[in-house]
């Protein structure tokens, strides 16, 4: 059975389709059979980052309604043989996903696959509490910003309350904390909350820090998921935290400012 | 500690990551306290205010439910707030 991975957020806009693709790939990468869902119906923006949407056909709606069967709609990468794409629908509406229907795609793809990354809306609309109800762990993306902070603590409030495992009184969901858009140069000048600020507001399980880069927005760009930047901060920082979601040890990096030679520090800024 | 570094240092006590890192503080225990409380409480604010209601003219909102909570004890706090004066049937 597929261990099923949300990624969600209070605040939107703060980074969840960008680490969804990332950790969808870079868990597919060291060769673990994977699939991403669009649970944000309506938008769909997860095909455009993977860089798939003009191969979509059937979406996970046409699924649900019984429109298409799991195969039809799933979309193999180009670039990773174990990765495959499950898109959202644009036009229907948010309540087409049933939990009893969502349940039941999920239960099929769970035989074939190893993990099951959801790529949620924010907030806590319909879309989303389907993306997070049968999770088994939790990434909870969060910008070093007040009310992103504010309302990743509300998220951890409902994925312990409104969820499967919740409901069936088995072990809680596993919930992990996700910083991105990570300026170490502004925590530096006192501009931004720290990582060790935030962890001790939310005191969550620190799984990566994921520095602010333009290689995000080239990588979206290009349709190619950041993770596959490897000369990228982000991109190394995605790496990392796929790691650690499996098990490795290894120390945050691009925490730091880096120190700037003595040229640039009085001319540059 | 180099000059600059001491530069550094003084310029970020001055930033407004302290500031919002406090205000959070305060928030999300208040957030915390309010999800955990007792479901029940709303409806036993509504009954105490009815049986209230039976024997002194109050207002709808002169009863008040305050539920707190720390490692040790529990503490549910209630308010009511009688009309000044010639209510009391
Ligand atoms: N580490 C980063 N550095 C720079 N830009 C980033 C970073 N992470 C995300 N972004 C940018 O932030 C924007 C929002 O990202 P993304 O779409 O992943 O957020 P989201 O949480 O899925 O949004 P929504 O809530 O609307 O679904 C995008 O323009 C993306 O390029
Ligand atoms: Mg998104």
């Amino acid at each position: 059975m597929a261990r099923i991975i949300v990624i969600t957020s209070g605040k939107g806009g703060v980074g969840k389709t960008t680490t969804a693709a990332a950790m969808a790939m870079g868990l597919a990468q060291r060769g673990h059979r994977t699939a991403v869902i669009d649970f944000d119906v309506g938008l769909r923006n997860l095909d455009l980052i993977m860089g798939c949407e003009r191969r979509v056909v059937y979406d996970f709606v046409n699924v649900i309604n019984g429109e298409a069967n799991l195969n039809q709609a799933l979309i193999r990468d180009k670039r990773c043989d174990s990765l495959y794409v499950l898109p959202a629908s644009q036009t229907r509406d948010k309540e087409a996903l049933t939990q009893e229907g969502v349940g039941k795609v999920l239960e099929e793809l769970g035989k074939g696959y190893d993990y099951i990354v959801c790529d949620s809306p924010a907030g806590i609309e319909h879309g989303a509490t389907m993306a997070m109800y049968f999770a088994d762990d939790a990434v909870v993306v969060t910008n070093p910003e007040v009310s992103s902070v504010r309302d990743s603590d509300r998220m951890l409030g409902i994925l312990a309350s409104k969820s499967r495992r919740a409901e069936t009184g088995e072990e809680p969901i596993k919930e992990h904390l996700l910083l991105t858009r990570y300026s170490p140069q502004r925590v530096e000048r006192g501009e931004m909350l720290s990582v060790q600020d935030v962890q001790e507001i939310l005191s969550l399980n620190l799984i990566g820090v994921i520095p602010e880069s333009p290689a995000v927005l080239n990588a979206s760009n290009a349709g190619i998921p950041v993770v596959l930047d490897i000369e990228s901060s982000a991109g190394k920082a995605y790496n990392d935290m796929v790691s650690r979601y499996l098990g490795e040890d290894l120390p945050m990096r691009f925490v730091e400012a880096e120190r700037k030679g003595i040229f640039s520090r009085f001319f540059g800024g | 500690m180099g000059l600059l570094d001491v530069f550094r240092a003084s310029r970020k006590k001055a930033g407004s990551a302290s500031l919002a890192k406090e205000r959070l503080q305060i928030l999300v225990a208040h957030d915390r306290a309010f999800r955990n409380r007792p479901s029940y409480l709303p409806k036993l604010q509504q009954e105490i205010l009815a049986v209230i209601r039976k024997y002194v003219e109050v207002d709808m909102d002169a009863v008040s439910v305050n539920y707190e909570q720390d490692e040790t004890q529990e503490i549910l706090e209630l308010n009511i707030v009688l009309p000044d004066s010639g209510g009391r049937g």
